[in-house]
């Protein structure tokens, strides 16, 4: 793990600084903007915390903030609601069984579990879509998507850097 | 004595788990189990129109200066640009007012009934939902100004969606991208059908395609106006193929929607006059008196069940359903 300042664990730094700042990052990327022909692209930006949350400890209100999260997501993009919930607690989930075996690990092990963190929520995600829809999503749209968001890595390993040495109980 | 802490986040893992499922599972998109969900989704719309406006203002003041700055930089060459489309474009006017002409004698003459203009309100988009799981689009118009669930959507240059949600000063339209999107379209050249099925990538499928003469890549897509949702004839795209068959490239792709119209189209009864597909007043519908040959008989044996009067035909009163006999005015 580098050596960055560990913070205090404070639910409103840990929790609801980035919740609030994926909300931003879904609206301003969620603007109708294209030059070009280009178009911006449009990763989940809640499955960032939905894996550094449950790396760094486990926790009550992370879920909650997770469903929230996700009702927010569904609710700007016309999803039917409970879709991208289900898909950031199933990542939140997973990743929290893996947990032991993720403490402490390298930044690229960690990338690669996150990578299959995403595979996983955009997985569970394309296959409700395909349930309730009776069509099956465009799979190069998913995987740009899932590409997008596994750029979004290195946010999710700061805020591991950030908190994970805060609560020595669960380290 | 206080469980571990651990025990009690794998309890609140289930409890959001199931929150999500039951939520999930309630708000079928259609279909709604909870009907609290569609008001949410209206407040929501209408908080966000106005803030997403604000996010996204700076980027198109950037994008209109860029525009006039090419513009003025591009000043010559788009100047030479339209004096050729000019020149071209008054040999097609001639061609146009010719042919106006005869189809006004042609319709004149066989008595067909032209559609009426429908009335369509302008709007700007502010929200782009755009991944392989949700194409919708925020608009800046709602109920106030007339727009209903089911509105078609155009942009300057075809067919974008339809209304699916309506707040009073937001809407949310559906595009046919959307993976969700279902609309009845037709090929110009052959007059096949098909039904345009978004699967959240830009080109969506022709699926049912019905006809004996294959497509052809460039074939011009219009929608087919079955159903009574959308107007016959509005431009979709032109055909193309892919390797898991027939699609469809949208001619609203070759221009960013930022502005939209939206067309307050309810059904085909609006294209009729007021009153024009009411019921008739017919006559009711009564017993004949039973005939004299029939009564002697029955009087004779009353054991023998007397045959059933016969109604007149002309006393039948056919009904033909307003919906249905507004299909069969479909232009």
């Amino acid at each position: 793990m580098a050596a960055g300042a560990v913070q205090p664990l404070n639910p409103l730094r840990w929790l609801a600084l980035p919740a609030l700042a994926c909300a931003g990052g879904a609206l301003i990327f969620a603007a109708p903007l294209e030059a070009l022909g280009l178009r911006l692209p449009e990763p989940i930006f809640a499955l960032v915390p939905a894996f550094a949350w449950a790396i760094i400890r486990p926790s009550i209100l992370a879920p909650f903030v997770l469903l929230v999260l996700g009702l927010f997501q569904d609710l700007l993009w016309g999803n039917p609601l409970g879709l991208w919930p289900l898909a950031l607690l199933a990542a939140y989930g997973l990743t929290s069984l893996a947990r032991p075996a993720l403490s402490g690990q390298s930044f690229w092990t960690l990338w690669a579990w996150y990578l299959a963190a995403v595979t996983a929520a955009f997985a569970l995600a394309a296959g409700l879509t395909w349930l309730m829809a009776g069509e099956a999503p465009d799979l190069l749209g998913l995987s740009l998507q899932g590409g997008v968001t596994s750029l979004l890595f290195p946010l999710a390993w700061r805020l591991i850097d950030a908190f994970e040495d805060a609560d020595i109980r669960f380290k | 004595m206080k469980p571990p802490l651990a025990w009690l986040a794998v309890a609140a893992l289930a409890v959001a788990l199931i929150a999500a499922i039951a939520i999930f599972v309630a708000d079928r998109r259609g279909a709604p189990l909870f009907p609290a969900a569609s008001e949410v989704r209206e407040k929501f719309d209408s908080v966000m129109g106005p803030v997403e406006g604000v996010v996204s203002a700076p980027a198109h003041w950037a994008r209109e200066g860029v525009n006039a700055a090419s513009a003025y930089v591009m000043a010559g060459s788009q100047n030479r640009k339209l004096k050729a489309e000019l020149a071209e474009t008054r040999f097609y006017g001639d061609q146009l007012n010719s042919l106006r002409d005869e189809n006004a004698r042609l319709r004149a003459l066989l008595g067909v009934r032209t559609d009426p203009p429908l009335p369509m309100v302008g709007a700007r988009t502010v929200v782009d939902a755009r991944g392989p799981l949700s194409n919708t689009r925020l608009a800046d118009v709602g109920a106030d100004q007339g727009v209903m669930e089911g509105n078609p959507v155009l942009s300057e240059h075809g067919l974008v969606g339809r209304v699916i949600g309506v707040a009073p000063s937001m809407s949310r339209i559906l595009l046919l991208t959307d993976v969700d999107s279902r609309v009845p379209v037709l090929l110009a050249r052959t007059n096949a059908r098909a039904i345009l099925t978004g699967d959240g990538g830009p080109s969506p499928k022709l699926a049912y395609l019905r006809t004996h003469d294959a497509p052809q890549v460039g074939d011009r897509v219009l929608t087919s106006g079955d159903g009574g949702v959308i107007p016959r004839g509005l431009p979709v795209g032109t055909v193309v193929q892919s390797l898991e068959g027939w699609r469809v490239a949208l001619d609203c792709d070759s221009a960013p929607i930022d502005f939209v119209r939206i067309l307050l189209f309810r059904d085909f009864s609006q294209l009729l006059a007021p009153g024009a597909i009411a019921p008739k007043t017919l006559p009711p519908l009564s017993t004949a008196p039973p005939s004299p040959a029939a009564q002697a008989p029955a009087a004779q044996t009353p054991a023998v069940k007397a045959p059933v009067a016969k109604i007149p035909k002309a006393e039948v009163p056919v009904t033909q359903s307003a919906p249905a006999r507004a299909a069969s005015s479909d232009p």
